[in-house]
C-alpha cells in the first residue's frame, strides 16, 4: 500500500531503467522546491510584522512593481485557507459519514453554512481575529484566510462526505471482513475513492476562493478601514486611487497566477489523482509534463527509499491504534439515547433561533424586519433574472461545446480562467462603465453578480451535454428530428440534470455577490442598488449589529427558502424522471 | 457429516429490515443451517430468497434480527474472523497492485511484510496469477479479476470460504473454465480452506460444486430443503446422474410450492431410461482392449494421461462400458467384467452376439424399441414415436443425440435397421454381413 502511494506522489521507478538516476530533471525539481521554499519562507515573515491599528497599518503601493510580492502574499493565503479547508473536510466529513447521530446534526448546518452569504460575515469575523492576535498582523491575515477558508470548505466536506457515504458496498464489507483498521480503511479504501472528488472540488473551490480573497484583504469594518498587502488589497487602492493602468496590471497579474497555480499545483495533481477511480475500466492514463518530470528525476525516489520504512512503521503503529473491534459487537444506538440527543438539539436550535429574533427585534423593530424583507425580495428578482438570462445565453453555447469534442478542448482551459477568474477584479471597469453610461445599479448589479455565478452554468451544461450518449444524437439524426424537436425531446431533458446543479451553484453564488455587487464605487463616487446585499453591505461597514443579524439572517432564509421550495423540487424530478442510464 | 462437529452453525435465523416508507420487510425466517468441516454447501435461491443475507449474516457482517450465529462452537459477534469471502463484483482496490490486493487481509491481520508478501505470491500462483504480481486490476480480464479475489481470500487460509456468486459477473466461458479450475483445485485436496460455502443462482454451478445443496425459498427467505449431491467427483454436466439431478432441482425451483424431498431415489422410473452415453462401440471395445491389457484394472486418470488424453474424453467409452456390464467404475478406477473381457477378446461375430445380449439386458430403451418394431412388423416405428418417449426424459436436442446413439448400438447389436430417408425403424430379419464395421 505504502508503495502506491509512494508510487503516485514520490516516484515511480522508470521503466526501462528501474532505478532513476541523477538527470537535468533532478536540477530543475531541486531548484523548484528550493524556491518555493524561499518564497514562503520570505513572505511568511511578513505576516508577522507588527500591526497596530489604528497607528501603524500597513500601505498598498500601486507601483506594479509590488505586485509579484503582492500575488506571493495573497496566493500564501489561499494556500492556507486550503489547508485548513482540507482538514476540516477530513473531521467534518469523516465524523458526518461515519455517526449517525453527528450526521443528524452535522449535515443540515454544513447545508446551512453553504446557503449564508459568507461575506455578510467578515465583519464578524475581523473584530474577533484582530482581538486575537493583538498587536500582530496575523489577525488580519487570518480574517482573510478564514473568509477564503469560509468559500471552500463546504463544498469541499459535502464532496468528501458523498464519497465516503457511496463506497461500494462489496468494498466496504471486504474491508470489514477483513478487519482493516479505520487507519488502514481511511488510507486504503476512502481517501483514494474519495480523491478525485477532492480534488476536482477543490480545484472548483480554490477558484472560487479568489473572490473573498479579494474582498477580504480591504475591507472597512466598523467605520473602519483594515488593509492586507496583497492583490485584492491593491485593487481596492486601485480604485480609490481612479488609477486604470495599475487595474489592468492587477488583472494580467491574476491571470498569470491562475495558470501559474493550474499548470504547477492542480493540473498535476488531477493528472495523479485519475489513478483512484473505482471503475475498473482500462483507459489511457493522463499525462502532465510536471509529472512527467517529478517522476523522471531520482530526488524524490531516494527520499521516498529513505522514508519508507519510516512511513511503513507510522503505518503500522496508526492501524494499531485504531484497530478494528476483536469481537465487539456493533454497538447498537438505544433509542431512549437518540430522544434525548435529537430534544437536546431541539432546544439549542430553538434557544438559539429565539435568542437571534429578540436579539434584532430590541434593535431595529418589527418594521425594520418588513422593510429588508422587500430589499430582499428585490434581490431575489436580480438572482431570478440572472438565472434565466445566463440560461439563454449559455445553454446554447455549452451544449455546441460540449456536442464537439474539438470546441471543448480549445475553449476548456478559457472557461477554466474565466471561472476561478475573482468577478470582483472587473467589478472597478463595469462600474466606471455604468457612470459614463448613466446606468442604474439596480440593473447593473444583475451584470455584476453574473460575472461570476454565470460559469457554473456554463459549467455544467457543457458537462450534461458531454454526458448524452452517442447512441441518442445519432438515433435523432437517423429518425430526422429537426433541431427544435431535438432539443425538446432530446437536448433538454438530456442536460436538465445538470442544469439544475448548475443554476443551484449560480443562485448560491449569486447571492453572495449581491452584498459586493449592490454598493460599489469608483473613486468618491459609489453607486447602491435597492437589495439586501447593499443593505448588509453597509450596515457591515457602519458596525450595525442588529442590522447585520438581519440581514445575514434574512438572507440566509431567502437561500434556505429558495433552495427547499424550488430548487431541491427540481433536483429530485431530474433525479427520478431525467436519468440518462 | 453429522459425526463431527460442525465450524459454522446458523440458529434460528430471522432478519428484517425497516422500509423506507414505514415497516419493515421479513428477508429471512426461521433458518437453521450447519457448515461441517470438509463440506461444500450451495445455498440455491431465486432472487429475494435472501441468500446473500444469510451469507452475511453467517460472516458477521450483518446482525440477524433474532438467532444466533456460533462460529466453532463460540457465539459469533462482528465479523467473522474464520471466514474468507469472494465477492459477486471481486471488491479490488484498483490503486492497489495484485499483490496488494491480495495480501491485504493478512496485512491487516500484523503480518509481517516478508509474511504477506510470500503468502500472496503462493496463493496468486495457486489461481495461475505468477507474474502477475504488480499488475494493477484495471489491467486485468474479469476472469483474472476475480483471481485475485480467490487468491485474497486464500491467503487468509480460513476455515469457510464464502462464495457470494463468485461466477456470475463473468462471462460464460469464463466463469466455465474458473469454476473448473477452482473445483479441481478442492477435489486435489489442496483447496486453502476446510469449507465453502456457496451462493449461487445457477443449477448447474451448484450441483456442480457442491455436496449439499439448500434449496430457499422466497417471500420471506426461508430454508425449503436440502439435497445431497451423491457424486463421485470429478463432476460432468454430461452425466446422466447429473442431468437427472439438475432437472429434479429445476423443477422444484420452477415450482414454489413443492416440496424438496431431498434424495431422487436413483431406482426411480429415471433409470428405465438411463441417458446413454454418446461413444461409438468401437470405443468402447477399444477401452476394453486396453484395460484388459493392462490387467483387467486401470486408474482412469492415468489411463487418460497415458493415452495423452483428457479424462472427459474417456468418460462416455467408460460410462458406455459400465452401464452394458462391461466394467465396473469405483473410486476413479475401472475394473473389467468377465463379460466385458469376453467381448473384448472375442472375434467379429462373437463380439456383434455379446453386444446385442447385453443391450437387451441392461438398455431397458433397446428392449422398449424392439419391442414397439415387433408389434409394427413390415410397417416399421418411426423416428418420432421413439423421440416422443424420450422426450419425457431429455431435452429436445440430447434426445436427438439419444436416438442417434440408441440406432448407433442398435444397427451394430443387428437388433434393428434404421431408414434414414424414411426416418423409421425395421426389424433386421436378414442377417447382413456387409454392416459398416463400426470398430473404425
Amino acid at each position: 500500500m505504502l508503495e502506491t502511494w509512494r508510487k503516485t506522489f514520490l516516484f515511480a521507478p522508470h521503466p526501462e531503467t528501474g532505478r532513476p538516476t541523477f538527470s537535468l530533471a533532478d536540477l530543475a525539481v531541486g531548484l523548484g522546491i528550493l524556491t518555493l521554499l524561499y518564497v514562503v519562507a520570505r513572505v511568511g515573515a511578513e505576516s508577522l510584522v507588527h500591526f497596530n491599528p489604528p497607528e501603524v497599518i500597513p500601505q498598498v503601493g500601486l507601483d506594479p512593481w509590488n505586485l509579484p510580492n503582492y500575488a506571493a502574499r495573497s496566493t500564501l493565503r489561499m494556500f492556507v485557507a486550503l489547508f485548513f479547508s482540507i482538514v476540516f473536510t477530513f473531521i467534518y466529513g469523516y465524523a458526518a459519514a461515519h455517526s449517525r447521530r453527528a450526521e443528524r446534526v452535522l449535515i443540515p448546518l454544513l447545508d446551512i453554512l453553504q446557503s449564508v452569504p459568507v461575506l455578510g460575515f467578515l465583519s464578524i469575523t475581523v473584530t474577533g481575529f484582530i482581538a486575537l492576535f493583538r498587536g500582530s498582523l496575523l489577525g488580519l491575515e487570518a480574517a482573510s484566510i478564514f473568509a477564503i477558508f469560509t468559500g471552500q470548505a463546504w463544498n469541499m466536506t459535502f464532496s468528501f462526505y458523498h464519497s465516503l457515504r457511496s463506497v461500494p458496498n462489496e468494498l466496504d464489507e471486504m474491508t470489514t471482513l477483513y478487519r482493516l483498521s479505520r487507519w488502514e480503511r481511511f488510507t486504503r479504501l476512502e481517501l483514494p475513492a474519495s480523491m478525485i472528488g477532492l480534488v476536482w472540488n477543490g480545484m472548483m473551490s480554490f477558484g472560487g476562493g479568489w473572490f473573498f480573497l479579494a474582498a477580504s484583504e480591504a475591507i472597512s469594518v466598523l467605520n473602519r478601514q483594515y488593509t492586507l498587502p496583497g492583490l485584492g488589497s491593491y485593487v481596492a487602492a486601485a480604485i480609490e486611487a481612479k488609477d486604470l493602468r495599475a487595474l489592468g496590471w492587477a488583472v494580467v497579474t491574476m491571470i498569470l497566477l491562475i495558470v501559474t497555480i493550474d499548470q504547477f499545483f492542480w493540473k498535476p495533481l488531477v493528472t495523479v489523482a485519475d489513478r483512484y477511480k473505482l471503475e475498473l475500466t482500462a483507459g489511457e492514463e493522463r499525462r502532465f509534463w510536471l509529472v512527467d518530470l517529478w517522476r523522471s528525476a531520482s530526488l524524490p525516489y531516494h527520499i521516498g527509499k529513505l522514508l519508507d520504512p519510516m512511513l511503513f512503521r507510522i503505518d503500522r503503529a496508526l492501524s494499531q491504534l485504531t484497530a478494528a473491534h476483536s469481537g465487539g459487537a456493533p454497538q447498537k444506538p438505544s433509542k431512549a439515547g437518540d430522544v434525548v440527543f435529537n430534544t437536546l438539539m431541539g432546544v439549542i436550535s430553538i434557544a438559539l433561533l429565539i435568542a437571534g429574533i429578540r436579539f434584532v427585534l430590541s434593535g431595529v423593530g418589527l418594521r425594520e424586519v418588513g422593510h429588508a424583507a422587500l430589499l430582499g425580495l428585490a434581490t431575489l428578482a436580480r438572482v431570478v433574472f440572472l438565472i434565466a438570462i445566463s440560461t439563454v445565453i449559455w445553454t446554447p453555447i455549452g451544449v455546441a461545446i460540449g456536442f464537439s469534442p474539438k470546441l471543448a478542448r480549445i475553449s476548456q482551459p478559457i472557461v477554466q480562467i474565466l471561472a476561478s477568474f475573482p468577478a470582483n477584479f472587473l467589478f472597478p471597469f463595469a462600474t466606471l462603465g455604468f457612470i459614463s453610461l448613466g446606468i442604474t445599479l439596480n440593473w447593473g448589479s444583475i451584470l455584476l453578480m453574473a460575472l461570476g455565478s454565470q460559469w457554473y452554468l456554463l459549467f455544467n451544461v457543457i458537462g450534461g451535454a458531454q454526458g448524452i450518449p452517442n447512441d441518442l444524437r445519432e438515433m435523432a439524426t437517423s429518425i430526422g428530428l429537426k433541431r427544435a424537436k431535438e432539443w425538446k425531446y432530446l437536448i433538454a431533458p438530456g442536460i436538465f440534470g445538470s442544469w439544475v446543479t448548475g443554476a443551484i451553484t449560480a443562485s448560491g453564488g449569486a447571492w453572495n455577490a449581491s452584498i459586493v455587487s449592490e454598493l460599489v464605487s469608483w473613486g468618491n463616487t459609489t453607486l447602491t442598488a435597492y437589495g439586501l446585499g447593499s443593505y448588509i453591505s453597509q450596515a457591515t461597514s457602519k458596525g450595525d449589529w442588529p442590522r447585520i443579524v438581519l440581514g445575514v439572517g434574512l438572507m440566509s432564509v431567502f437561500v434556505v427558502g429558495f433552495n427547499r421550495l424550488l430548487w431541491s423540487k427540481l433536483y429530485d424530478l431530474a433525479e427520478s424522471k431525467y436519468r440518462l442510464g | 457429516m453429522s459425526s463431527v462437529a460442525p465450524i459454522l452453525t446458523a440458529e434460528q435465523i430471522a432478519k428484517t429490515f425497516p422500509l423506507p416508507a414505514g415497516g419493515e420487510q421479513t428477508v429471512l425466517e426461521e433458518v437453521s443451517l450447519e457448515i461441517a468441516p470438509g463440506e461444500v454447501v450451495a445455498l440455491l435461491g431465486r432472487s429475494g430468497s435472501g441468500k446473500s443475507t444469510l451469507l452475511r449474516i453467517l460472516a458477521g457482517l450483518i446482525q440477524p434480527t433474532h438467532g444466533r450465529v456460533m462460529s466453532k462452537g463460540k457465539l459469533l459477534i462482528g465479523p467473522n474472523p474464520d471466514v474468507a469471502m469472494v465477492f459477486q463484483s471481486f471488491a479490488l482496490l484498483p490503486w492497489l497492485t495484485v499483490r496488494e490486493n491480495a495480501e491485504l487481509g493478512l496485512f491487516a491481520r500484523g503480518a509481517d511484510k516478508k509474511t504477506c508478501e510470500q503468502e500472496a505470491v503462493t496463493a496468486l500462483a495457486m489461481v495461475g496469477l505468477e507474474g502477475f504480481e504488480g499488475a494493477y486490476p484495471r489491467e486485468l480480464s474479469g476472469g483474472m479479476r476475480q483471481r485475485v479475489g480467490f487468491a485474497r481470500a486464500f491467503v487468509m487460509k480460513p476455515d469457510v470460504l464464502m462464495m457470494d456468486e463468485p461466477f456470475s459477473a463473468l462471462d460464460v466461458l469464463t466463469a466455465e473454465n474458473l469454476r473448473g479450475e477452482i473445483s479441481e483445485l478442492w477435489e486435489a485436496g489442496k483447496f486453502p480452506a476446510k469449507s465453502i460455502l456457496l451462493v449461487t443462482h445457477n443449477i448447474e454451478e451448484a450441483v456442480l460444486l457442491a455436496d449439499r445443496v439448500v434449496i430457499l425459498g422466497a417471500n420471506p427467505g426461508s430454508i425449503r430443503g436440502q439435497l445431497k449431491v451423491d457424486m463421485p467427483r470429478p463432476r460432468h454436466t454430461k452425466n446422466a446422474r447429473f442431468v437427472q439431478l439438475v432437472d429434479y432441482v429445476y423443477t422444484v425451483m420452477t415450482n414454489p410450492k413443492a416440496p424438496v424431498e431431498g434424495l431422487p431415489s436413483k431406482a426411480a422410473e429415471s433409470e428405465r431410461f438411463p441417458m446413454l452415453p454418446h461413444a461409438r462401440v468401437g470405443g468402447i471395445s477399444g477401452l476394453l482392449e486396453i484395460i484388459n491389457d493392462r490387467g483387467g484394472r486401470e486408474d482412469l486418470p492415468k489411463l487418460a494421461e497415458s493415452l495423452r488424453l483428457e479424462v472427459d474424453d474417456l468418460l462416455p467409452a467408460v460410462d458406455a462400458a459400465a452401464l452394458l456390464g462391461f466394467a465396473v467404475v469405483e473410486h476413479g478406477d475401472v475394473t473389467i467384467t468377465d463379460v466385458g473381457r469376453e467381448f473384448a477378446t472375442a472375434g467379429v461375430h462373437r463380439s456383434h452376439e455379446i453386444f446385442k445380449e447385453q443391450l437387451l439386458k441392461c438398455i431397458p430403451l433397446a428392449t422398449t424399441v424392439v419391442e414397439a418394431i415387433k408389434q409394427k412388423q413390415d410397417r416399421g416405428v418411426e423416428k418420432d414415436f421413439i423421440l416422443d418417449i424420450l422426450d419425457e426424459h431429455f431435452s429436445e436436442s440430447e434426445s436427438e443425440r439419444q436416438f442417434e446413439t440408441l440406432v448407433h448400438w442398435g444397427r451394430y447389436a443387428q437388433l434393428f435397421e434404421y431408414e434414414s430417408n424414411e426416418e423409421r425403424l425395421y426389424p433386421s430379419e436378414h442377417e447382413r454381413e456387409e454392416i459398416n464395421d463400426p470398430r473404425i
